[in-house]
């Protein structure tokens, strides 16, 4: 689906990721992890062909990503970004149909295919009710949900998401990875995540990159990268995997920097 | 589990119907805008030809107007006729088109500069037209060119050079074009012209009045050559407008996301502004810098139409040339002297206050 060959990304002088080579198969569910300042939203820029790579390729679908052409691409590729402030007062409906542009017609208007795409869309995220609603008077977690109505509005067959869900409640996060989740399952869409929040992660991808130094320091099954050692080492903070007695997932706890402290703070707690 | 409960909801049908009928409506409402504007438009042209120092009954208008179409009317007598038809008619028509032309261009600004303050002006187009006129006048260039004065295409040689010399300063080394430093670019430009213009007035006393009377803006003494000569900009600035303004609803989301949804942003802006700068090019040639309508007009529509570009760019033209035709009515029939107002101190005047009202009020506020 993605093959990325010797990828070097930056800005003008500056050197962002270098020597970067992966693969993404057809309805895997991928999260890229890594500090601060690593490069993930860089890296999701470059696959979303918003940055032009320095060296290197990016094969989209065996299509050179920089030779298609805009309407081509953005019928494959949907992407979520970060912030999505709107600023003129769109109906939620007319934002998410905007996600039809690449499949219409210059001249043709707007078919029951289009409107019943974003109405299946709006539903999916659960923003039907939010149809007539200007979306600058919606709030964030609302707005983020109709963003995502409007990338799957695309048909795409890829999702890239920058840090879409980091604004949010814990609510809110939940229940835009249940949705990408149940894409993922159902429809086979492929899902590229770039988060930071581990446990959301570690959650619902099933497959983790991580970022650091300019380059992927680790990229493999999330049961098998998501180590204590592998954490330690890109976060540089001292971590503990622990498995979740119920659903398996394993769910990582960060332990304080200099312990001497816990036992100042909360004796009791340290003595349990 | 939320999984099943969305597919619980999934199994309900989807509000087709709903939804195509409110959209529907909407067109509706819109039709009947159009409706109301052509309409207004129409009776606006007859009244404000019957204006003037002249008295010239309404049915007298009707008679010229439709005996120059090929009716046979009552028989209208030769004075009256050039009057109405030749000056008159001709300054309404050119008025109204001039307005359509700014509204329109200030539209295109506005959409894809996400700027509520992007006109003509603020990208130095407007003051790269009066420089052209400036240089023109002091240069002491007479005579006519297909019998028009040459300033008009000293105007539109300046518009257009102003826009390209911004368009190069904003261009980045990848060929894009950032919005900021178009805005930047446009000030530096507009600021260094106005400079000049003032070198110009300051080095030829002479030449001062000419040249202030081009820059407030006025239809005095134009006609039915001056609109020949505005409509082929007119119209392939139309034609480019009309042609993206899909692209322009998707636009206002940002450079980034019109990119995500597959809008070949750098190509769509260039057209884009090519096309709002023929319109302001060709409106300034003729009639000199009406400042004003090209800012309040897309404002004024898309409080009470929405934001879609689609309508707003037709209702803005149609309410441009209301607003225009009018404000010259009153630039003419002003002053009890007799003497005639620049229209763009009328437009300044009606529009300053206007614009302030707008951005103070309620329902606008939220929109930037």
């Amino acid at each position: 689906m993605i093959r990325v060959e010797e990828l070097e990304l930056g800005y003008g002088e500056r050197l962002v990721l270098k020597g970067l080579n992966f693969q993404v198969e057809r309805g895997e569910f991928v999260g890229i992890l890594g500090p601060n300042g690593s490069g993930k939203s860089t890296l999701i820029h470059a696959l979303s062909g918003l940055l032009a790579p320095l060296k290197g390729k990016i094969i989209i679908r065996d299509e050179h990503l920089g030779s298609l052409s805009s309407r081509l691409r953005a019928q494959m590729l949907g992407v979520v970004p970060q912030t999505s402030d709107v600023r003129f007062p769109f109906p939620c409906l007319e934002i998410v149909l905007m996600g039809r542009y690449p499949h219409r017609k210059r001249l043709g208007s707007l078919t029951d295919e289009d409107l019943l795409w974003a109405l299946r869309s709006m539903r999916r995220t659960t923003t039907e009710h939010l149809q007539e609603r200007p979306v600058t008077e919606v709030s964030g977690g609302e707005r983020q949900r109709v963003v995502i109505a409007r990338a799957l509005a695309q048909d795409p067959q890829i999702l890239l998401l920058d840090e879409a869900t980091s604004s949010l409640d814990v609510r809110k996060k939940l229940e835009i990875f249940e949705i990408l989740k149940f894409l993922n399952v159902t429809q086979n869409l492929t899902v590229l995540c770039a988060m930071h929040d581990l446990n959301l992660a570690a959650l619902y991808c099933g497959r983790l990159m991580f970022i650091r130094d300019g380059g992927i320091v680790q990229d493999g099954p999330t049961g098998e990268v998501f180590t204590p050692a592998i954490l330690g080492q890109v976060y540089e903070t001292p971590m503990e995997v622990i498995r979740h007695p119920g659903h398996q997932r394993p769910y990582a706890v960060m332990l304080p920097l200099s312990p001497g402290e816990i036992e100042e703070d909360a004796p009791e707690v340290a003595r349990a | 589990m939320p999984n099943s409960s969305i597919s619980a909801k999934a199994a309900a049908p989807l509000d087709l119907a709903v939804a195509r009928d409110r959209r529907r409506t909407g067109v509706r409402r819109f039709i009947m805008a159009l409706l109301a504007l052509g309409l207004g438009l129409l009776v606006s042209v007859v009244l404000a030809t019957g204006i003037g120092r002249m008295e010239v009954s309404w049915p007298t208008v009707f008679s010229v107007i439709f005996g120059k179409l090929g009716f046979t009317v009552a028989p209208v007598d030769r004075t009256t006729e050039v009057v109405v038809w030749g000056i008159r008619l001709s300054r309404v028509v050119l008025s109204g088109l001039v307005g359509a032309a700014l509204a329109t261009a200030g539209v295109v600004f506005q959409g894809l500069l996400l700027n509520p303050l992007a006109d003509p002006f603020t990208l130095g187009v407007s003051t790269g037209a009066a420089l052209g006129v400036a240089l023109l006048v002091m240069l002491g260039v007479g005579g006519s060119f297909l019998g028009l004065s040459p300033l008009p295409l000293g105007a539109l040689l300046g518009a257009l050079g102003a826009m390209v010399v911004v368009l190069v300063l904003s261009r980045e080394s990848g060929g894009r074009i950032r919005k900021e430093s178009l805005i930047l670019a446009g000030i530096v430009v507009s600021t260094f012209l106005s400079a000049l213009i003032s070198l110009i007035k300051s080095l030829d006393e002479e030449s001062l009045s000419a040249i202030v009377f081009w820059i407030m803006g006025s239809f005095s003494g134009r006609g039915w050559i001056h609109v020949g000569f505005l409509l082929p900009y007119m119209v392939l600035g139309l034609v480019l407008s009309f042609w993206y303004h899909r692209e322009l609803d998707i636009m206002a989301l940002g450079e980034e996301q019109s990119h995500h949804l597959g809008v070949a942003v750098s190509k769509v802006r260039l057209n884009l502004l090519l096309g709002a700068s023929l319109l302001t090019a060709g409106a300034v040639a003729v009639s000199g810098v009406i400042g004003f309508v090209g800012l309040v007009v897309p404002h004024l529509v898309r409080v009470l139409a929405g934001p879609s570009h689609g309508r707003l760019l037709v209702l803005s033209a149609f309410t441009g040339a209301l607003i225009l035709i009018w404000a010259d009515v009153a630039a003419r029939i002003l002053l009890a002297s007799g003497q005639e107002l620049p229209v763009g101190v009328v437009t300044a005047l009606l529009g300053g206050p206007f614009f302030f009202y707008l951005l103070k009020s309620r329902r606008t506020r939220g929109m930037w």
